[in-house]
């Protein structure tokens, strides 16, 4: 309204909401391109092919379009147990990486601070892995739990191992090579909210009659929780779709095969691309939920 | 099964209080004792080692020696959590994650007395501010908050209430309610109070007893009238309302009094107001317990007169005007004048002759810095 008292006419980009729509469509454009291109393309191919039936004069691995429905319900009855192994896995690496990573992050990001040079010491250890591909860094894991390896005989010595028993292969080293690979992605969100703690609550807690397990409970965790959701959401996603660690050549074996490992056989080894796609939606789906509840659950509407 | 309230105050005492961070020394060595049910304030410049003393009492440091007692128990070793006290924090360190309500039920819920958010609720219909309790605290202006702060310690009924600056956040008028608020309060509850504090006014406005922390120790403690009468030291006399200062040798003592003189004029101090009766001494006044006239008064032995003086300056203050007489050998002397009649009372560059009641006078224990009047 002020402006009216120096213009002759109304101001009229102000009131206009058709123009400033169409600079709001170009603005958005670019963004809206990139999706289109890289995430909506994609995704439809995705689907479609999901949905393919078998050429029927064809070699195995053709496939013409159709609206298949029925290649969801075969690889759910089929690969079952591999998609709750998946979650299981991705829920079990989760919750260590937490647990190993919140004391970390919180030295780093409370108890360091008066250290500025070993806060960044420290920070610079977490992310310095990146360095080596995690390819090799799994295997080398792979080789230190190897069969001949002297943990691996060690445990058998002390009977904590029958004399059969290995580690490589079984559900522990695969977790534990999923937890090892994604503890960064962990600790860096937990660390970005830590360091902003204010440590004033922490005080006003104890002022206020709360042990200091109270107050980690209490004050502590609930004003991290935003590093806590990002960090969960940021290991379990990606761990609950990787083919890597479970796979045989890697840490796993058969009996660990998770539902990134079904799909790598099905598109690069069987060739049923039809069967791989189904999987693909159902794991982007499945996650899709249960980050979703998880968000809403944890409330964090407030504090993100 | 619910611990009960604990109905009163209880005393505070600290001893021998030493405090070292490194590379300096907060509090050198402090005694100091807070009975039961007083308002009591350490007023102090910043870096003064008042929030030290505040911060050591509630358990948030640990003195390097001494003792600190409360109702009589030592609690130098106690957890911050396991002391009867609370503290009205100076940032107010309100919880984020919780409703006002929640906030003044946390300290009820962890020592899980019965019907903690029927308590909470009393105690912020006791700082007016019910209404509010489902509000986040980053929703409240800042008086909003230093209350709900206040609620949040009081409802634990503490022994020892803390409050580190708790009004220093608020504008004036605010501030001015505020600490007519808490007075109400603190008689209401009957709680011990220990307020830390830079505002000479607040301290004298609302405390029982003052002390004035300078340097890591307590140079004078009392009652605000009396320290403001007689200040003992001159920090005392500068930063708890203005002083003129005079220095000068003691030339003549009787049995009641002993004169210094400046500048050719004799200026005498009661004995009994006086911490040194012998050598150089800094003789003070209070700038409003002066007058000036443009003829020299009488000579009397019961009247202090230094003059004549140029007026450099003159300050409107609204309720009074402030003057500034520059005395030849003295240097500049501040007189304040209630507005009751016209104003400015006199005119710039006028000669005038300041005079006080030697009852008015008071001797110091220490001299200032500069050889002259300040």
């Amino acid at each position: 309204m002020a402006f009216a008292a120096f213009s002759s006419s109304k101001p009229k980009g102000f009131s206009k909401p058709t123009k400033s729509g169409k600079v709001a469509i170009a603005l958005l454009a670019p963004g809206l391109a990139y999706l289109g291109v890289f995430f909506l393309t994609p995704l439809i191919a995705l689907i479609m092919v999901s949905l393919q039936a078998p050429d029927p004069d064809g070699f195995i691995g053709d496939y013409v379009a159709a609206f298949e429905f029925n290649n969801y319900f075969v690889v759910v009855s089929d690969y079952f147990p591999q998609m709750m192994r998946s979650f299981g896995y991705a829920l079990a690496a989760t919750v260590l990486a937490l647990v190993i990573s919140y004391p970390l992050a919180y030295f780093i990001g409370v108890k360091a601070r008066p250290y500025p040079l070993l806060q960044k010491l420290m920070l610079t250890l977490v992310i310095a892995p990146f360095f080596i591909s995690f390819l090799l860094r799994t295997l080398a894991w792979k080789q230190i739990f190897s069969n001949e390896s002297w943990i691996v005989t060690t445990l058998q010595q002390l009977g904590l191992l029958e004399s059969d028993q290995y580690v490589v292969g079984t559900p522990f080293m695969v977790i534990f090579g999923l937890t090892y690979n994604f503890i960064p992605f962990m600790t860096l969100p937990l660390y970005t909210s830590l360091e902003r703690l204010d440590t004033r609550y922490l005080e006003a807690g104890s002022d206020l009659y709360a042990s200091p397990s109270k107050v980690f409970r209490k004050v502590t965790i609930p004003l991290s929780m935003p590093g806590i959701i990002s960090g969960t959401l940021l290991t379990f996603i990606p761990i609950a779709g990787d083919y890597i660690n479970a796979s045989g050549d890697f840490l796993g074996s058969s009996s660990t095969a998770m539902i990134g490992n079904v799909i790598e056989s099905n598109y690069l080894i069987s060739n049923d691309y039809p069967a791989a796609s189904a999987l693909s939606v159902l794991l982007m789906g499945a996650i899709l939920i249960l980050v979703a509840g998880y968000v809403k659950k944890s409330g964090t509407e407030d504090l993100l | 099964m619910a611990k009960e309230f604990i109905a009163r105050g209880a005393d505070l005492e600290l001893k021998k209080i030493r405090k070292e961070f490194p590379g300096f020394t907060a509090i050198e060595e402090l005694d100091l004792h807070v009975p039961a049910g007083e308002f009591f304030a350490l007023l102090g410049p910043s870096g003064c080692g008042k929030t030290t003393t505040l911060r050591l009492v509630a358990g948030l440091e640990t003195p390097t020696s001494g003792n600190i007692f409360i109702g009589g128990e030592d609690v130098t070793e106690t957890k911050p959590h396991e002391r009867p006290v609370n503290t009205v924090f100076q940032s107010y360190a309100l919880f984020p994650h919780m409703n006002v309500l929640e906030n003044v039920a946390f300290g009820l819920r962890q020592r899980k007395i019965d019907e903690p958010l029927v308590k909470a609720k009393e105690a912020l219909n006791l700082v007016q501010l019910a209404h509010l309790a489902d509000r986040k605290p980053q929703q409240l202006s800042g008086g909003q908050q230093q209350r709900v702060a206040l609620a949040r310690a009081l409802v634990n009924r503490p022994s020892l209430l803390l409050l580190d600056e708790p009004l220093g956040a608020l504008d004036l008028k605010l501030r001015r309610e505020m600490q007519i608020e808490l007075k109400a309060i603190q008689i209401e509850v009957g709680l011990t109070f220990l307020h830390v504090t830079h505002d000479q006014e607040e301290a004298m406005d609302m405390a029982d007893t003052v002390a004035v922390m300078n340097k890591g120790r307590i140079e004078q403690m009392g009652a605000p009238e009396a320290l403001y009468d007689r200040p003992k030291t001159v920090f005392v006399s500068k930063f708890l309302g203005q002083s003129n200062l005079l220095v000068g040798e003691v030339e003549s003592s009787s049995a009641n009094s002993i004169s210094i003189e400046v500048a050719g004029n004799k200026i005498s101090v009661p004995k009994a107001r006086a911490e040194k009766h012998k050598g150089k001494i800094a003789i003070g006044f209070r700038p409003e317990k002066a007058t000036f006239t443009s003829k020299k008064p009488t000579a009397s032995s019961s009247t202090n007169i230094i003059g004549p003086g140029e007026i450099i300056d003159i300050r409107f203050t609204g309720v009074s005007n402030q003057y500034l007489i520059q005395v030849p050998g003295l240097g500049n002397l501040t007189v304040f004048a209630q507005n009751v009649g016209k104003s400015p009372v006199t005119e710039l560059g006028e000669k005038v002759w300041i005079s006080w009641s030697v009852e008015h006078s008071f001797g110091l224990a220490d001299l200032p810095n500069t050889g002259k009047a300040v």
